[in-house]
């Protein structure tokens, strides 16, 4: 019986731990805007875009050279 | 067919080709252009036509007192080295396009370092290298594109009172930990046939059972000890009282029970309730971040002025602003102060003061009043009064607006107290019987009675249904302060309405011709002078004429007399146009009896009619008006336009509504205050600062507006002004909140009723308390939620 006393000792104190983070949360502001952070996951990287600009990086600096 | 603006969707009327797309102004394109040139042109493809229309009007200048560092202090929250960071207001953010411009605009900049958007609160949190670009760059920048952010003299006050009352949160959190915790740890009590079973583990249980009651009774309930304690000192009873004693009740006897090793409590009960109470506060209380319903004076003002020393121009903090100054007003700025005109060209829209609907021409010498909108060119004003002393914030001083309002209990503190004085009864009846027939059983029956029949079922049925009403109220475009507003709205019998910009529309102005029909030829001339002019009645007599003739033609002389009206040769036509005092004054008998916003025409000088001005009333009124009325409502209308409106308005209202004309701020105000005094309830609809008064002294105050919510007086409820005709059903759902909680209040009184029985007999064991506390709240909160939105469904169906 006294494995189950260890037990739930642990188990509160990983649930403690949870309350933590939850606390935590709160705390640095995440719980402050539950709508954007679901927009913002959808946006494609564009990633085409950012090649196209170093791209033009090289050939300016080839131009340089 | 017009065809749509690629960028902001609006009608195109002068089509400007780019690519194969199609523009309704330059501005529109050369924002399009400018996302093209950097890559960003994705913002079209996440929904359609995102863009707002840039009208052509973006002047640069109107910034310039960004540059003055008493004002960026204001503005800039951080500053270190390289960076600076700044959050901003942007009323226009609306969709997933919007949010994707504003985190990307770095790539137009590279001054921005990094720009995050809070979607809700309509907020972007810029983060920029002051070294790079200046705060009037990225401010310019962002009203480039379209969203111009809103900068008042109230500063950035507006965005600490918003923060998330986090500490709600925290409370929440802990409950709801050791709720969960305590319920699991007293299963292997509940469900053991004896105490042998479970041996020395026993002890172990119910000493950490009370080890995680600790932080619910002095964290997460001191809400309710602190406000029962106040309330006690006010020397009344509020419903935070019964609350409090029933969670010292229940957790004295279960330290009790444990320490005397008589039983285990009814901690899991206790933290429950807490939990789920607190809840029911944080619901009702989670209201619309990004409006802002505390406004005064302060934040229709701009931060900065361009004042005018020494043949320079100067930027100053407006609170720095003093009298005899000289100060320039561009177009589309807003007169600061109480001032009089130095120069020629003012033409100033009083609309959102008065109500009046045409802008004024304003004579050199003349005052002009704070809170009007210079529409013509940039004009010159002395100062005479102080910004805290014109006419307009004035009336925000005055004591009667000081006053809070509603201030009164809800009704559910009255029956928090019969509560009380019925459970105490119940409790000392019991004593009394037990005391004759068992004595040992007194004590338990007691705090059993206190245990169970806790109003924390009334409290949860209260928080829960207000907040699900507002909720429902929102989707119908009615944003309410808090829950108070729907008792207020609960008791209103009398409904006073302003008329421009409430029932009629702002924005969709219609103009009307009367006079001698005009030929073809006729109108192109006509066509052809108005739009050489910048007048805005003048630009309306242009696309007025557009509808009927496309043609242009030229004209051989052409002479604007600014505030007063056009003369020009065109072809074989002399024209005059404009006010009625610039034709009599060129010699034309001018036959009408029209005062106020019209333009009169003159052809080879003859009168030949005028363009008058009709704000068209939004659609449904007639029938939003019948129905208050069949359900008893007083109402009344005040205006502060000139009553010739007032047959069209007898034929929508009807006779039987007091109809005024004329009505100033003080005027609206005083009657509000009348009708009071004569023991009516008042519900205000207004929307400009004109109504401010009103709208602050009536027991409803609602503001309605159609731009978003850019300038929308101190008020306790928004309406979206699409949405005014169905106000009836609003009003009528918001009275149904009162029916719900008395519903589930019956049920929740039948719960106590069983809890009771086994309370009184002293059989409350902490198992049946165990399954009856979840039941009750979980049932009251459903039912709440089902009744909530089985009424709303009452309401016409939105799109």
């Amino acid at each position: 019986m006294g494995v189950i006393v260890l037990l739930i000792i642990v188990s509160v104190f990983v649930a403690g731990g949870f309350l933590l983070a939850f606390l935590w949360s709160v705390k640095t502001g995440q719980m402050d805007d539950d709508y954007t952070p679901s927009v913002r996951i959808l946006f494609d990287q564009n990633f085409d875009n950012d090649k196209n600009e170093e791209k033009k990086k090289l050939k300016i600096s080839n131009k340089i050279i | 067919m017009l065809t749509s603006c690629y960028h902001c969707g609006a009608d195109c009327i002068e089509t400007i080709q780019e690519e194969d797309k199609c523009f309704c102004c330059d501005g529109c394109k050369m924002v399009f252009k400018l996302l093209d040139e950097n890559g960003l042109c994705q913002y079209y493809d996440l929904s359609e036509m995102p863009g707002m229309t840039a009208k052509g009007h973006f002047v640069n200048e109107k910034y310039n007192y960004l540059d003055n560092a008493a004002i960026q202090e204001q503005l800039i929250q951080f500053k270190l080295g390289d960076q600076a960071h700044v959050v901003f207001y942007l009323p226009q953010i609306h969709c997933v396009s919007c949010v994707w411009l504003l985190e990307n605009l770095h790539k137009i900049n590279p001054g921005i370092i990094q720009s995050q958007t809070h979607f809700e609160k309509k907020e972007i949190k810029i983060v920029f290298n002051p070294a790079v670009i200046s705060l009037k760059q990225v401010v310019q920048l962002l009203a480039f594109v379209g969203y111009e952010p809103v900068i008042h003299l109230g500063g950035n006050d507006w965005l600490k009172k918003k923060k998330v009352n986090k500490k709600q949160l925290y409370k929440i959190g802990v409950a709801g930990f050791c709720f969960s915790n305590i319920m699991m740890l007293s299963f292997p009590e509940y469900l053991s046939n004896n105490a042998l079973e479970l041996g020395s583990l026993r002890h172990f249980f119910v000493y950490i059972n009370l080890l995680l009651s600790l932080p619910v009774l002095f964290f997460s309930a001191n809400g309710f000890f602190i406000s029962a304690y106040t309330g006690l000192r006010q020397k009344w009873l509020n419903i935070d009282a019964p609350i409090a004693l029933a969670i010292t009740v229940t957790f004295t006897r279960s330290v009790y029970e444990i320490l005397s090793q008589t039983g285990a409590g009814y901690l899991d009960s206790m933290s429950g309730i807490v939990f789920f109470m607190l809840i029911g506060r944080w619901f009702q209380d989670k209201s619309y971040d990004s409006f802002a319903f505390d406004r005064d004076y302060n934040s229709f003002f701009p931060l900065g002025v361009t004042v005018i020393e020494d043949n320079k121009e100067v930027n100053k903090p407006l609170a720095a602003l003093v009298k005899l100054e000289i100060v320039l007003i561009r177009s589309d700025e807003m007169i600061p102060a109480d001032a009089i005109l130095l120069t020629e060209g003012a033409l100033i829209d009083y609309s959102f003061v008065t109500g009046e609907n045409a802008p004024i021409a304003v004579a050199v010498g003349q005052m002009v009043y704070a809170g009007g909108i210079q529409k013509g060119r940039a004009i010159q004003l002395e100062v005479v009064k102080p910004v805290g002393q014109s006419y307009i914030t004035e009336l925000w001083n005055s004591p009667v607006l000081k006053a809070e309002k509603n201030t009164e209990q809800s009704f559910v503190h009255p029956w928090s107290q019969y509560f009380t004085i019925v459970l105490f009864a119940i409790a000392i009846a019991s004593g009394v019987y037990w005391s004759i027939y068992d004595t040992h059983k007194i004590l338990p029956a007691v705090t059993a009675v206190l245990i169970v029949a806790c109003p924390c079922s009334l409290l949860l049925t209260v928080t829960f249904t207000y907040g699900n009403v507002i909720r429902w109220l929102g989707r119908g475009k009615l944003y309410c302060k808090n829950a108070a507003v729907i008792e207020a709205i609960h008791k209103i019998d009398t409904i006073v309405f302003d008329k421009t910009g409430t029932l009629t529309n702002h924005e969709d102005t219609h103009l009307e011709y009367m006079g001698v029909v005009l030929s073809e030829k006729e109108m192109i001339a006509v066509k052809s002078v108005t739009r050489e002019s910048l007048h805005p009645l003048s630009k309306m007599v242009t696309q007025f004429l557009l509808l009927e003739v496309a043609d242009i033609t030229s004209f051989q002389k052409i002479e604007n007399f600014i505030g007063k009206g056009t003369k020009a040769i065109c072809n074989e036509y002399e024209i005059l146009v404009g006010s009625i005092a610039f034709l009599q004054s060129n010699g034309i008998k001018v036959n009408t009896t029209y005062e106020g916003s019209v333009v009169c025409l003159a052809i080879n000088g003859i009168f030949k009619g005028v363009f008058k001005i009709n704000h068209t009333y939004r659609e449904g009124i007639a029938l939003m008006i019948t129905r208050f009325k069949c359900r008893g409502y007083h109402l009344h209308l005040l205006s502060g336009d000139h009553p010739t409106e007032k047959e069209n308005l007898v034929k929508i209202l009807g006779t039987d509504i007091p109809i005024l004309f004329e009505q100033n701020p003080v005027d609206k105000l005083q009657y509000i205050e009348r009708l009071q005094q004569q023991g009516h309830r008042v519900m205000m609809v207004g929307d400009g600062l004109n109504d401010a008064g009103a709208l602050k002294k009536s027991n409803v105050g609602i503001a309605v507006t159609d731009q978003t919510h850019l300038f929308t007086p101190a008020s306790d409820a928004i309406l979206e002004g699409s949405e005014i005709k169905s106000l009836h059903e609003l009003v009528f759902y918001a009275k149904k909140a009162k029916l719900i909680i008395v519903t589930i209040f019956i049920l929740s009184i039948i719960y106590n009723i069983i809890g009771m029985y086994f309370a009184t007999s002293a059989r409350l064991s902490p198992m049946v308390a165990a399954i009856l506390m979840p039941i009750s709240s979980i049932s009251i909160v459903a039912l709440s939620a089902l009744l909530s939105y089985a009424y709303s469904l009452k309401m016409s169906p939105k799109n």
